[in-house]
């Protein structure tokens, strides 16, 4: 049995070159003391790993990595646990490549 | 804002964006394309295959200064258990023709050059600027946008969207359902920068050749999913994608597909000692012709992965969105050219037009696939691969037992895993959708 590293997702948004907008995020997370079944999907689904438990057991998210893929709002926005806009013109993620 | 008046909006800068904005700019119309990134291209992911003859319905001469990277000569699809692949490799001198089918594109690059062509046409494109909502009349049709760059609202006789696969206007007005997890798929990329001798040697190319690595298997862990592998001149797009449905009900992470994919000893070799310089991510419309919403309506059309229009069989999709968009560019101008009002009426002539092309036909052959794929992800994606994979080791590896034996444990292996009524009924099954 072969022990698998585990990937840090960091590392890879390192790699992308972002402009923040700083104090307004796109997507935001609806307030609840229990999380639902898709807000815990998410912690895994989200490629950028943009959601997180906090120590109270409830799901958080940070923008400043996502790229704005949209998989959390097919998931998460049916059930009105979050709320998807994208960025600001100009802001977000940036692809070099593409 | 902008005070003036428009014949079109277009509503974003990606393959169907810009086909729409060139064609209609080219017809003489006064077009505003609007595009929320720095550039065109800076928002938008792709594999990514440029196909040719689509594009020269556009741009005729795109090969004098369009940034293409290599011209495919070969296809090969894997089909992978965790240490092996099977494969079938179609590689055509042919392909070397003077002027190529296929070539490898990167999105960034190839965007901005389309955009470029774009404003030569004579449309206004406004980048950096987000459309937040569709401008709709007492009746409900769409006569213009708002933007966030002023609460002011832009007028045009009509709104063509080319948002995307995850559009937010079409869904917020009402005019087309947001996206299902099971009729959408996630797909993580990156680029691996290697030199190109490298990649010359390791794909077996020369020149400007170019090769596409399909794969499917144990890769995607039982889920409906796929990875890609495309040689670039001097970086190698690599990536995996899954239905959203299939990671919400496993667990399974995006990125770690992404890297056990990397590490499977067939992939591996091909990316050694490479340089990482970009981590991507995209859905991709899967639901083929039953999930195209309305494609039209009072002074709106919608276009592309907007529309979901993406053959997942043929894993097309640039190509059908460059259609569309030309299309819907040509409905409208017709409607103009009569005079005639942007009404739901009139722009129906976009759909029978598409519904003419190949676009609508190809869909509409594979309309049973995604069903069949989605509900029987486990045999198609893990089962069959590994029976594959067995039945080919025990066929090539020499160890002295007769072929009459080793033909009974491939046959016993299959029918024990599916038996007989499931393996009849999946090439059924299979071939009744594939007609």
């Amino acid at each position: 049995m072969t022990v698998e590293p585990s990937v840090r997702v960091e590392d890879k948004l390192f790699y992308n070159r972002y402009l923040v907008d700083v104090g307004r995020p796109h997507i935001k997370v609806r307030s609840h003391t229990e999380p639902s079944p898709q807000l815990l999907a998410l912690l895994k689904a989200c490629p950028a790993r943009c959601y997180e438990l906090n120590d109270k057991g409830q799901v958080e998210i940070t923008v400043d990595g996502c790229i704005e893929c949209g998989t959390c709002r097919v998931i998460g926005e049916p059930t009105g646990d979050i709320e998807w806009s994208y960025p600001r013109g100009g802001y977000g993620v940036l692809f070099k490549f593409g | 804002m902008i005070e003036e008046r428009f014949d079109a909006i277009v509503v974003g800068a990606g393959m169907a964006g810009n086909a729409a904005a060139l064609a209609m700019a080219k017809r003489g119309m006064k077009v505003l394309q609007l595009e929320r990134g720095e550039y065109s291209g800076s928002k938008n992911v792709q594999g990514a295959i440029l196909y040719a003859d689509m594009l020269e319905k556009l741009i005729p001469d795109f090969r004098e200064d369009a940034p293409l990277e290599r011209h495919l000569v070969e296809q090969r699809f894997w089909m992978m258990d965790d240490r092996s692949h099977v494969g079938l490799h179609y590689c055509s001198d042919e392909f070397n023709e003077q002027r190529p089918n296929r070539y490898t594109i990167i999105r960034a690059q190839f965007d901005k050059w389309f955009s470029s062509k774009v404003r030569e046409a004579g449309a206004t494109v406004l980048c950096e600027t987000t459309v937040t909502e569709l401008a709709q009349d007492a009746n409900g049709k769409v006569v213009g946008v708002r933007t966030d760059r002023g609460d002011g609202e832009v007028h045009a006789d009509v709104v063509v969207l080319a948002e995307g696969v995850n559009g937010l206007l079409g869904t917020r007005a009402g005019l087309r359902e947001r996206p299902k997890p099971d009729k959408v798929a996630l797909a993580v990329k990156e680029m691996h920068f290697l030199p190109r001798e490298t990649i010359e040697e390791r794909f077996n190319l020369e020149g400007d050749e170019g090769v596409v690595i399909e794969a499917v298997g144990t890769i995607s862990r039982g889920m409906t999913g796929m990875g890609f592998i495309y040689a670039n001149k001097e970086c190698i797009s690599l990536g995996i994608g899954c239905l959203v449905a299939d990671f919400q009900r496993t667990g399974e992470t995006p990125y770690g597909l992404l890297d056990r994919f990397k590490r499977h000893p067939s992939v591996g070799r091909l990316i050694k000692g490479s340089e990482v310089k970009e981590y991507s991510a995209h859905l991709i419309p899967e639901g083929g012709y039953k999930a195209i919403p309305q494609l039209y309506g009072e002074g709106w059309v919608v276009v592309g992965d907007a529309a979901q229009l993406n053959n997942a069989i043929h894993r097309e999709g640039s190509n059908l969105a460059m259609t569309s968009g030309r299309i819907a560019a040509e409905a409208i101008s017709q409607v103009r050219s009569r005079r005639a009002p942007m009404s739901a009426e009139n722009l129906a002539l976009y759909k029978r037009m598409l519904d003419d092309s190949f676009v609508i036909k190809d869909l509409k052959k594979y309309k049973d696939m995604p069903t069949l794929m989605h509900t029987n992800s486990q045999n198609f994606f893990l089962t069959y691969p590994q029976l594959v994979s067995r039945a080919m080791q025990n066929f090539v590896r020499v160890d002295g037992t007769p072929k009459t034996e080793k033909e009974k444990v491939t046959l016993k292996s299959f029918v024990n895993a599916r038996s007989w009524i499931g393996l009849f009924g999946d090439a059924f099954r299979l071939a009744r959708a594939w007609r």
